[in-house]
């Protein structure tokens, strides 16, 4: 029985997320698979992505796996990460602004050009890249064991602005406050790299293969 | 609050052997890149960059299965360059298990390449490595030129505005390396890494000169870097990177610890 599906769409590359699940995850199995029966017989679901959000939805169009992602949304737990978290919201600003999967009622945005550091005034780069700061809204399963204010690995230029506070499960400070994790009922969904963030990472990740959905 | 600066050790690989570990005193096979990494991982580092210096093309593959162990055990972004001259390096980097690949002298010789890759496999990948040595004289307004061949090779072209175009075309992040500083042990050019800095949108590592910590703070401080990259102080065990980032938060620098 397959534990872990990663879905595989043709969007970056998913070594690295597939070793850190099996590094966590004891005699569960874990696949990546562009198969839908493959995927939907899995009790989790991982959904990554890197690069641009047009190629990303028109490979889940073209592909068919934009209704597999739907569907696993609708009865298991999912994990989307950096770009398979902005695909879940109604749509982005990336690409003169593309529709994506709308799960998540909401935008996402493109960081402002002219943001400057709290302290020494200096520009704030994008992407923004590296070791940020992740502040949980509130109390979920998937933080246990996890520190508050944890860092994460991030590299990403855009950031997801959904609409209900409620949907909002963590924040991270870069010029402003923005939502770094998205979560309702079995959806989790993270801007950082879990595969890339060492400790922390991994036991989000190891939460992840443990997770019932329920929050 | 907020983004750390990062402290990445490099380490400078040579036919599947760090070549500039030889001292390392307390493991035992000193020059192998996996016992390596997974020391600068359990000491905290942010990231690793792995330069491959393999001369000959068949040797190549052997980077590959480094790539490959390395990220089997290691959760923490990977960069590779060296040889990446066009997207099937790339492609074969990242499905090992690569973040980020490097790209240097293939982006002075090509610079569309840089444009290709960064629409191909995203711009958070694409790291352009520039190899700067000072070319104004005593007096001068300072100005800095690439060089290719280990700095032997001058290219007529100002660092700055190679930077914010490769910056255009798509690079995720400028590793900026002075050839001037580069093994001397005197510290960063720290003119030069302020002024690619503040050219350019994306984040900018500092490399090239680092002999104690607080260099590697003035390179952040003074030099306005995001990211600073080391081999030697690590390699020879002189410092841990546990010991480079305390240095930093005293000097009131945000890292992660």
């Amino acid at each position: 029985m397959t534990s872990v599906a990663i879905i595989d769409y043709g969007m970056g590359n998913l070594h690295s997320i597939a070793k850190a699940l099996e590094h966590v995850s004891g005699k569960q199995r874990i696949v990546v698979s562009s198969d839908r029966e493959q995927i939907l017989s899995a009790e989790r679901v991982v959904f990554p992505g890197v690069g641009a959000i047009r190629d990303c939805m028109s490979e889940l169009q073209k592909t068919g796996l934009d209704e597999v992602v739907i569907r696993a949304a609708a009865d298991r737990p999912v994990l989307g990460v950096c770009l398979g978290m902005q695909a879940l919201l109604d749509s982005s600003e990336e690409n003169t602004g593309t529709d994506c999967l709308g799960l998540f009622s909401g935008k996402v945005l493109h960081f402002s050009k002219d943001m400057h550091e709290a302290g020494s005034g200096d520009r704030l780069k994008i992407p923004h890249m590296g070791w940020n700061q992740v502040l949980p809204t509130y109390q979920h399963p998937m933080w246990k064991d996890i520190p508050a204010n944890s860092r994460f690995y991030f590299v990403h230029s855009y950031y997801t602005a959904p609409d209900n506070a409620e949907d909002v499960a963590a924040t991270t400070p870069y010029g402003i406050e923005f939502t770094s994790v998205i979560a309702r009922d079995n959806i989790f969904a993270v801007q950082f790299h879990p595969e890339k963030s060492q400790h922390a990472g991994l036991q989000l990740l190891s939460n992840f293969v443990g997770w019932n959905g329920e929050s | 609050m907020g983004l750390a600066k990062r402290i990445i050790p490099c380490l400078d690989v040579d036919a599947g052997r760090v070549v500039k570990g030889v001292q390392f005193v307390d493991i035992r096979d000193a020059g192998d890149p996996v016992e390596i990494a997974r020391r600068y991982d359990k000491e905290g580092a942010d990231e690793l960059t792995f330069l491959d210096i393999t001369a000959s093309s068949d040797q190549r593959d052997t980077m590959v299965h480094v790539v490959e162990k390395v990220a089997g055990e290691v959760f923490i972004p990977l960069t590779v360059g060296g040889g990446i001259r066009e997207v099937a390096d790339i492609r074969r980097m990242l499905n090992a298990g690569a973040d980020k690949v490097g790209i240097n002298t293939a982006a002075v010789f090509n610079p569309e390449f840089v444009k290709q890759a960064a629409a191909r496999f995203g711009s958070q990948c694409i790291v352009v490595a520039i190899d700067a040595k000072q070319v104004s004289k005593a007096g001068e307004l300072q100005r800095w030129e690439i060089f290719t061949h280990g700095g032997r090779k001058p290219t007529g072209i100002d660092a700055i505005e190679w930077a914010q175009r490769m910056n255009q075309y798509g690079a995720g992040e400028i590793l900026l390396t002075s050839m001037d500083r580069d093994g001397t042990r005197d510290g960063f050019d720290l003119a030069l890494t302020r002024a690619v800095s503040e050219a350019v949108d994306v984040p900018v590592i500092a490399s090239g000169g680092v002999g104690n910590l607080q260099h590697l703070a003035d390179g952040v401080i003074e030099g306005k870097a995001d990211a600073v990259l080391a081999a030697s102080i690590f390699h020879f065990a002189e410092y841990t990177v546990g010991q480079a980032k305390q240095r930093m938060a005293d000097c009131g620098i945000e890292v992660r610890l």
